[in-house]
């Protein structure tokens, strides 16, 4: 069994979650017991069809958003039950989101974009030193003061890359990285993000539609209906 | 988040939407520049009226015929009689002079130039006790008084209207109710204001303008009494000696009260006082209402703002922000766009005082509107916290977003 050669405990460690939706009168299951760990240095793909609860794992996951039920340990730390607050400083400090389409402030350069999880931290020394070394890190060392509308898509998703890891986050939370990008651009983040993971022991964890993009991950979690298949199902 | 990194995001954010920001704070820039322009000619206003008031010098009191606080039948006439028994050194140890008034208007005729205006029948310490003084000649003597002389005295600006000079006119003459009169005199300008303009006035002996421009029925009958206390400590002890001594001369048993009413400069003073600073707070208050309606604008404004940047509200959260990192940074906004329209607003009420202030002047009104540095305080605090009140309510419906939902707007 591979749980058996993980010698350390899982960074994410998610047991029976459900969540609900309110729709109108009636309440509408969107995860309905979900069981899943993942491991430090995994790089694990969340596949599924649309309706399937797969973003709404995703922002459990990301402590975007509160469960109905159930238990969700994030580096041990029991997330689940946090208020608003304390999850935002969960977020800050734990977890570096990388969206579809970016999501970066137009008004402001590469560099400050990447400053923002830092000026939302207790530590705020070194700030741009430490915002330059992760642009530097994706590659993007040279272009710190490009607003965004002045860089390609891969830059920009670089960009945002770089933003996720500036505050050196327990686990990378990619939503779709390649969904807006040609194909080109879409290979060099995908070989950025498997550098991180193999170079840096980044724990990443991929929500994507795309199965060549999830081929490449180490696992591939499938949802249907709001649950786990086993991969017996799966096959 | 800190505060400086607050103002400097919101520093940014402002200044890439120049002309909404612009637009947006033009309400507060109208409101407070108002309130600034009104408070400035207030000041102005009660500095020039007070110095008018002291110009005739601060320890005189006024003595009128009647009582206006309690119900007199009759009263006696003010006469030069009772100005006589007021001129007595041993009675009145703290008056130093007397000027009965007897005033009228009365055409003035200069050549084929001819006016209305009024004429004061005054005594010769008239012009000390009112502190004019005369740019030629003099003012006319006790003996002019005695004598009914038909001696004038002529105010500049009524000089200049009959004449068209203020200068050489001793000794020549005009006529005042179609009587000859001889210029004695002319005084220096004084100053006016909507009320009254010494300059426009002319002085004639009292006796002269007894016999030739104001018969009446009782013969020595005046308006007023004018006295002169020695300094300004003694114009209590003046006014209760000149009390007594009028009481006597009209015969008033014990139980009667005054048939006369009394006042001085320093009553006229607090009541200039008061009536200003009401109208500048009614007018202040009036201003401030198109600050109110500027903080509306600031609301609306940043209602737009939180809804257009809803997905950055979203991004943020996940990126760590709090609610408070997320209110200050709108609250920040909103605080500096009307701290910012304040200041210029600042700018634009003192330059509406110096408008209002030059216009005044030219009229022949003298007022310079005054700024002080309490009103700039006072108009940038308050735009402080119109921003932070009307800010308020946006920055706390962008604070309670749900980041699933910010994220996922479009």
């Amino acid at each position: 069994m591979e749980l058996t050669s993980q010698a350390s405990r899982p960074v994410i460690d998610v047991r029976n979650l459900t969540k609900d939706y309110r729709l109108g009168e009636i309440m509408v299951p969107a995860l309905r017991g979900i069981d899943l760990q993942i491991f430090p240095g995994e790089m694990v793909a969340i596949m599924g069809p649309s309706g399937s609860g797969k973003s709404t794992l995703m922002n459990m996951i990301g402590c975007l958003d509160s469960p109905t039920s159930g238990e969700y340990y994030l580096d041990s730390l029991l997330v689940s039950d946090l208020k608003d607050d304390e999850l935002a400083i969960v977020r800050n400090q734990k977890i570096g989101f990388v969206f579809q389409n970016y999501n970066l402030l137009p008004r402001i350069d590469a560099l400050e974009n990447v400053t923002l999880p830092i000026r939302y931290s207790d530590i705020t020394a070194n700030m741009r030193q430490r915002a330059e070394a992760a642009l530097q890190s994706v590659g993007l060392g040279d272009r710190i003061h490009h607003k965004p509308n002045q860089l390609s898509g891969g830059q920009q998703q670089r960009v945002a890359i770089a933003r996720a890891l500036v505050n050196e986050p327990a686990i990378l939370l990619a939503d779709e990285p390649t969904g807006n990008l040609d194909s080109q651009s879409g290979k060099e983040v995908m070989d950025l993000l498997l550098n991180l993971n193999q170079q840096e022991n980044t724990t990443i964890v991929l929500v994507t539609h795309d199965p060549k993009v999830a081929a490449q991950a180490k696992r591939i979690v499938q949802l249907f209906d709001g649950l786990i298949k086993t991969p017996e199902e799966a096959s | 988040m800190k505060i400086w990194q607050a103002l400097k995001e919101a520093i940014a954010s402002l200044s890439a939407n120049r002309t909404r920001s612009f637009l947006t704070v033009l309400g507060i820039v109208i409101g407070v520049g108002a309130v600034i322009g009104v408070l400035s000619l207030g000041q102005g206003a009660e500095a020039s009226i007070i110095g008018q008031i002291e110009s005739i010098g601060t320890n005189v009191i006024y003595v009128f015929r009647g009582n206006t606080s309690e119900d007199v039948t009759n009263p006696n006439s003010l006469t030069t009689a009772d100005a006589d028994a007021l001129a007595n050194r041993t009675r009145a140890p703290h008056i130093l002079n007397i000027s009965p008034v007897l005033a009228g208007q009365s055409s003035v005729r200069f050549g084929d130039e001819s006016t209305q205006t009024s004429i004061m029948g005054v005594v010769e310490n008239y012009a000390e006790v009112t502190g004019i003084e005369l740019s030629e000649g003099s003012f006319f003597t006790e003996s002019n008084v005695t004598n009914r002389s038909s001696v004038v005295v002529l105010g500049p600006e009524l000089a200049e209207r009959l004449t068209g000079r203020q200068t050489e006119l001793v000794g020549t003459t005009v006529h005042i109710n179609n009587y000859p009169f001889r210029v004695v005199g002319v005084t220096k300008a004084k100053g006016g204001n909507q009320f009254s303009s010494p300059d426009m006035d002319a002085y004639i002996p009292i006796t002269a303008m007894q016999l030739r421009v104001k018969r009446q029925s009782i013969p020595n009958a005046v308006d007023f009494l004018l006295i002169q206390a020695q300094d300004s400590q003694s114009i209590d002890d003046a006014m209760q000696e000149a009390k007594s001594i009028l009481r006597s001369s009209h015969r008033l048993s014990s139980r009667q009260p005054d048939d006369f009413t009394m006042t001085n400069q320093q009553d006229v003073l607090s009541i200039a006082n008061s009536i200003t600073s009401i109208l500048t707070i009614f007018l202040a208050g009036i201003a401030g209402i198109s600050l109110l309606v500027g903080g509306i604008g600031i609301m609306n404004i940043m209602l737009v703002s939180v809804t257009e940047r809803t997905r950055e509200i979203g991004l943020r959260k996940a990126l760590g922000a709090r609610k408070f990192d997320i209110q200050l940074q709108f609250l920040t906004e909103s605080a500096m766009l009307s701290v910012f329209g304040g200041l210029i607003g600042v700018g634009f009420g003192w330059l509406l005082g110096e408008i209002v202030g030059a216009i005044a002047a030219n009229s022949g009104t003298p007022l310079v509107p005054q700024i002080s540095l309490n009103s700039v305080l006072l108009a940038t605090l308050f735009s402080l916290a119109v921003g932070i009140f009307f800010g308020w309510y946006p920055a706390l419906r962008a604070a309670n977003l749900e980041p699933v939902e910010a994220l996922r707007y479009e």
